[in-house]
């Protein structure tokens, strides 16, 4: 473990070390206002002389925009105007997502309000604003916009093809990016194996279904020239920049400002058009301008994710061991890039992670990424993790099947061992310190395994088909700027955090992460309370502010706690130097004779309480003339933090599923799941086990229910909360979370993410639970959602 | 999307019904419930002129007995059906259907008239009330008729009420002992439209042998389908797995599901097949329900 | 007809009087007309629960109820039950087993599940699960709703034993 002071590390108890809080399951300071009704999301932000927009989107896949009759609209009651493409492009620069060090990525220049063609149907093609929403909504009924549909390239396994439509005819071809990593040599590895499975997998185009939809307030002010935006985010510095670089604005003049957020999983870190159209209608108007997504719009307008085809193979020898992963993956991602953060990421990451908890030496994966008309696809939580963890651990049971041996054995031969770190995988990626076996021990004292195989063999024999099924993962955190900053992107890796302590004593921490409700805001307070040494109700955290708070990348990749979150240590431990300083000089004692316990300075050697800091505040604050003329005594201390040795921290688990397959109806029943994770230092064990949990249902939903379903013609036909298929309670089954702690040695802090190891690894082990329990009946499941549909084809049900 | 702009009466009394209905002209929709007119209205797919409430008419409300006849006012609600003693014991399958309808809140507001009224072809209450062929009870200024649930149901959403018609109840006969009566479904969530739902109604004799049956299904056609072939198949002979066996069978004559976004015509085929296997075979005798 | 219809109700005990457009929904009047923003709209076709609140006793979808026809009713939100006490232990709950993480649909969870707390006493994780099947919440899985909901059914037990 690194140097930091636990009451563990001590060997003393918890009332031994009253405010050491990091390991300790706090409840969040702010989730009462959230089971009273009292937070405040985007929408419950009003201001004065507030306009609403609605959007008139393309009904067509692909279609010319021939002509705007804007008349009728401007003629309903309440609307006030009516905004084309053309009128917002003279107030905003087009982006183009590209990262330079994604070889030869290629995207086409992005608008807020496309000029002259639609490319997906659902996009934003002219915006109306109005006194309300519902009068915004008639003017854009009462818009009269003449498309000329044009053939729509909807098949990604044909975007290459001869005679497939270019979407963008400046860009040549369909071809977004493709990158090809390779180590050893496959070829000969699979022709001298002594077996080679293989396979092709499809994960379904899913979507993250934030409960409160996109939202948005842009606020131009004339007279100072400021644009205040209320967002939904998790990067408010990020929107800051990109507000100000498109609409020619300074950064300064620029602020973000996001209170509570209904949930975001990736989903609120993208630049929207519409988003940004609100911000041109607001600069172009000088008032304000509400933007609330419906769920109509939230299928069809925020980014989807994980379409993916991927054909798999893998080769064994005699004994079991893994010779050779050979992995070719294709995505579709819709008719742009995403900005900032490109929608090649997530092929790329499934290069860069299958194969990823176990040694061998031969690899080959390719990504090619695609155009498509359907909507863009982009970072959603697990970026590529499921995807990547799908065609590992689906490979691992195949080769297991093929030579008789049980799945755990022959991960357990295969897994990275423990003793083997550092290392680095055969797609290149720099491992620190992973726990696969001892995570894999830590499962198997969780799931009775003899108990569910005896079970298991007893139920066949009434004819009920349950099956256990495992999948091992590794999961990239921590990002540093190799992710997209080398790449060109304005996405800061580091992040900061100020500490100061108020007069009465207590302590306000402002930080660049953000609270999306997986509690930021409270390990922040428990690191602060602990670093500084105040009990942890003595810390109020604010974030969301790129006014107040110090430049940061905001939540993503599972970068809150080991970021932020070491950038919250370091500041408070050097508020806390400097408090003891002050101290020190009032009470004529060495600083480093005293110690700060339960907001109390006291005397290290014997604990006597020395003066409270609420008697430090008020003399520093009010009777300054008391303290030595040359005593520096600023109560307030910002440090960043960034990850330099390693690009990412990877972190690592394995996820086991127990079910039941009713082989008439082809549903699936969950009867348990497990997970064992090692996210580093946990911090709050409550909050990290929740966050397990939440991302295991939401690679469930992934796994048996999520589907954009699009019919050839590109049209989106889940386009409601009763069509699209999002986990519910009554299915859901109990999951049973455990840990191993590897911290990261790159921090004091030493913690890794946690938010993404559920939805990693959950689908993975669904799919391998399905199919062990269908394997006596010869039949298996490749392809997500595994619906009803697919299960009974696979049984040869129904053809 | 929010709601078009319309007009709002709420009426107290059926004659107060009559004279905004009149006012109110062929545009205006009746509102019950509305737990699926005013989900509808948010896809601005219907503009209705205005909504007529009512369900303050008190005289569309309550469950009684008559004879032998259950009355179940238009306005009972899905939750209030699943917890009435009299529904339980005179109609069972309605008081097996309700906890299948939506959620708790859904069940709260909405209502058995609305619900057959709108003939979602997916939605449970429309197969039980053809299953247990009862009655729908229509008013109008003109006066009260009756239609037999079967003829009432004529295809996607639509049913043989007219312009300036309510129904104000439901007539059902009361359950015998030989009634046996069973409502299955298969969802992919709780609460979720079926893929494919059977109602069955069976009158048997103490020695198995059954003397009615009416399979209706839903969900998997335009409407509360009757499988009349399956249901032929049963009667006059004691129920068993022959028999069972034999209605699936026939059923390949009776349905013609469409697809949907689940799956094919053939998934709901076969769905329709082992749902009524599992309907029928509570319903055997219990030494073959445990062969 | 009328597109605008004065109406007079009770609102977490206040009696309110409006006149109010025939397009808002309950949701939409507590949000704009009264500033009552603890009732979330998310999908508004009556799926996702996020809006659901008390009508006369009962959870109902806010988003289909027509604000119009509230005349005379009796409408509690999650601002009324937390002002009167009601589900303070519910909320403490949820609390202490971060059953909220973004608490977009904690009030609305929160209405369905105190639903549970007086019509089903001894409801089993099943039935807790079954009751709240139609609150959709993206964030936590459900389990830690499920172990608050039954940890207030436990403890409400006890204390009506002692």
């Amino acid at each position: 473990m690194n140097e930091i002071v636990t009451p563990k590390s001590l060997g003393l108890s918890r009332e031994d070390l009253p405010n050491s809080y990091i390991g300790r399951s706090v409840p969040r300071p702010n989730a009462r206002k959230l089971v009273e009704g009292r937070a405040t999301y985007t929408d419950d932000v009003t201001l004065p002389r507030l306009v609403h927009a609605a959007f008139l989107r393309s009904p067509h896949a692909h279609a010319r925009i021939v002509s705007i009759d804007t008349a009728a609209a401007l003629a309903v009651p309440g609307v006030v105007r009516v905004f084309t493409g053309a009128d917002l492009a003279k107030v905003c620069d087009p982006w183009v997502a590209v990262l330079a060090h994604l070889k030869g990525m290629k995207s086409a220049p992005q608008y807020p309000l496309p000029l002259e063609r639609a490319t997906w149907q659902g996009e934003a093609v002219v915006a109306v604003v109005a006194e309300t929403r519902a009068a915004a909504e008639d003017g854009v009924a009462a818009l009269a916009v003449a498309f000329d549909a044009l053939p729509a390239q909807v098949d990604m396994e044909t975007a290459l093809a001869p005679g497939a439509v270019v979407i963008h005819p400046e860009l040549g071809d369909n071809l977004v990016f493709t990158r090809t990593a390779e180590t050893g040599n496959v070829e000969a590895a699979i022709a001298g194996a002594h077996k080679v499975v293989e396979a092709t997998f499809h994960t379904g185009r899913h979507t993250g279904v934030t409960l409160e939809p996109r939202s948005i307030i842009a606020d131009y002010n004339r007279a100072d020239g400021t644009l205040t935006v209320h967002h939904s985010t998790q990067a408010p510095h990020m929107m800051q920049n990109v507000f100000a670089t498109q609409l020619r604005m300074a950064e300064g003049d620029v602020r973000v400002i996001c209170k509570d957020v209904g949930g975001s999983y990736g989903i609120k870190v993208h630049v929207y058009p519409d988003e940004m159209a609100v911000a041109c209608m607001s600069k172009i108007m000088g008032r304000p301008v509400k933007f609330i997504a419906d769920r109509f719009e939230a299928f069809g307008s925020d980014i989807h994710a994980r379409d993916h085809r991927i054909k798999g193979r893998l080769a064994v020898d005699a004994e079991g061991r893994f010779l050779a992963f050979d992995i070719d993956d294709l995505t579709g991602i819709g008719p742009y890039s995403v900005y900032p953060r490109t929608s090649a990421v997530e092929g790329n990451q499934v290069v860069n992670l299958c194969g990823g908890p176990y040694a061998f030496d031969n690899y080959r994966c390719t990504t090619t990424v695609v155009l498509q008309n359907k909507a863009p696809t982009s970072q959603y939580r697990a970026v590529g993790h499921p995807i990547a963890t799908t065609v590992t651990e689906g490979l691992v049971d195949l080769a297991a099947e093929a030579l008789g041996i049980d799945p755990v054995a022959i991960r357990r031969k295969n897994l990275i061992r423990d003793d083997a770190y550092p290392c680095t995988s055969p797609a290149g990626m720099k491992f620190e310190g992973l726990s696969h076996h001892a995570s894999l021990d830590k499962l198997l004292e969780m799931v009775p395994v003899e108990k569910i195989r005896a079970d298991q063999a007893e139920q066949r024999k009434r004819g009920v088909y349950r099956g256990l099924g495992f999948a091992s993962f590794i999961e990239l955190t921590n990002p540093s700027p190799f992710m997209y900053g080398i790449g060109g992107a304005k996405i800061s890796a580091q992040d900061g955090c100020t500490v100061r302590m108020d007069p009465d004593g207590s302590l306000v921490a402002l930080s660049g992460v953000t609270e999306q409700g997986q509690g930021t805001e409270a390990i922040l307070a428990q690191i602060v309370a602990h670093g500084v040494g105040v009990p942890v109700s003595k810390v109020k955290v604010v974030t969301g502010d790129t006014q107040t708070t110090p430049y940061g990348g905001g939540t993503w990749a599972c970068r809150g706690a080991g970021i932020g979150g070491e950038a919250a240590l370091q500041s408070a431990i050097a508020l806390k130097e400097q408090i003891l300083e002050v101290a020190g000089a009032m009470l004529q004692a060495q600083a480093a004779s005293l110690d700060i316990v339960m907001g109390e300075v006291v005397d290290k050697a014997t604990g006597q309480v020395r003066m409270p800091l609420a008697e430090l505040g008020r003399i520093v604050y009010y009777r300054g003339d008391t303290l030595p003329k040359d005593l520096a005594r600023e109560l307030v201390q910002t440090r960043h933090f960034i990850t330099k040795e390693y690009p990412f921290a990877f972190t690592n688990g394995i996820q086991a599923s127990w079910l039941e397959v009713d082989v008439e109806t082809g549903m699936v029943k969950l009867l348990e799941h497990w997970c064992v994770e090692d996210c580093g230092r946990v911090i709050n064990p409550m909050l990290v086990d929740e966050q397990v949990r939440g991302g295991i249902v939401q690679g469930i939903g992934g796994a048996l229910y999520e589907h954009c379903i699009y019919n050839e013609d590109g049209q989106l036909l889940t386009t409601t909360l009763a069509d699209y298929l999002v986990p519910m309670a009554a299915e859901m089954p109990d999951m049973h979370v455990g840990h191993v702690e590897t911290p990261t040695k790159e921090s004091l802090l030493g913690a890794k993410g946690a938010g993404e190891a559920g939805t990693a690894g959950a689908p993975a082990a669904i799919m391998n639970a399905i199919n062990d329990a269908l394997s006596p009946l010869g039949a298996r499941v490749l392809a997500q959602p595994f619906t009803p549909d697919r299960i009974l084809r696979a049984l040869g049900t129904i053809a | 999307m929010k709601w078009p702009a319309m007009g709002y009466a709420r009426v107290e009394s059926l004659d107060e019904l009559w004279q905004v209905l009149d006012a109110a002209g062929p545009e205006a929709q009746i509102l019950a419930g509305g737990q699926s007119l005013l989900a509808t209205l948010s896809f601005r797919l219907s503009e209705p002129s205005g909504l007529i409430d009512i369900t303050r008419i008190a005289a569309l409300r309550g469950v009684s007995v008559a004879g032998a006849t259950l009355r179940i006012g238009s306005l009972t609600r899905h939750a209030e059906l699943g917890r009435d003693p009299l529904v339980a014991a005179h109609a069972p399958i309605l008081a097996e259907a309700a906890p299948l309808i939506a959620h708790p809140a859904i069940r709260n507001r909405g209502t058995i008239g609305g619900s057959l009224a709108l003939a979602d072809p997916a939605a449970e209450l429309p197969a039980c009330v053809v299953a247990l062929d009862a009655t729908i009870v229509v008013a109008s200024r003109g006066g009260e008729r009756r239609v037999p649930a079967a003829d009432f149901f004529q295809g996607l959403f639509t049913t043989d009420l007219q312009p300036g018609e309510i129904i104000t109840a439901v007539e059902v006969p009361v359950a015998t002992p030989a009634s046996r009566q069973t409502i299955v479904e298969v969802t992919r969530r709780s609460g979720d439209y079926a893929m494919a739902g059977l109602a069955a109604v069976l009158a048997m004799r103490a020695d198995g042998t059954v003397d009615a049956a009416r399979l209706v299904f839903f969900g998997v056609g335009s409407g509360a389908e009757i499988a009349t072939g399956a249901s032929a198949a049963l009667i006059g002979a004691p129920l068993t797995r022959a028999t069972i066996a034999a209605a699936q069978g026939a059923l390949a004559d009776d349905l013609d599901p469409p697809g949907d976004l689940h799956g094919g015509p053939e998934l709901k085929r076969h769905l329709a097949r082992v749902i009524t296997a599992r309907a029928l075979d509570t319903f055997l005798a219990s030494a073959e329900q445990a062969a | 007809m009328n597109r605008r219809i004065d109406i007079t109700l009770t609102v977490n005990g206040e009696r309110v009087s409006r006149s109010v457009d025939t397009r808002l929904h309950l949701i939409d009047f507590l949000r704009t007309e009264l500033g009552l923003t603890g009732a979330h709209t998310a999908c508004e076709h009556g799926v996702c629960g996020a809006c659901t609140v008390r009508l006369d006793g009962d959870p109902v979808r806010g988003c289909l109820v027509m604000a119009a026809s509230l005349d005379g009713s009796v409408v509690e939100t999650i601002e009324g039950l937390s002002d009167s006490g009601e589900i303070r232990d519910l909320q403490e709950a949820f609390v202490a087993r971060n059953a909220a993480q973004c608490g977009y649909c904690t009030p609305g969870m929160l209405v369905t599940a105190a639903d549970i707390l007086t019509q089903a006493p001894n409801a089993s994780r099943e039935e807790i699960r079954e009751h709240i099947s139609g609150n959709y919440c993206r964030c936590t899985g459900y389990q830690a709703i499920v172990d608050a909901v039954e940890d207030v059914l436990k403890s409400r037990r006890k204390s009506e034993a002692a």
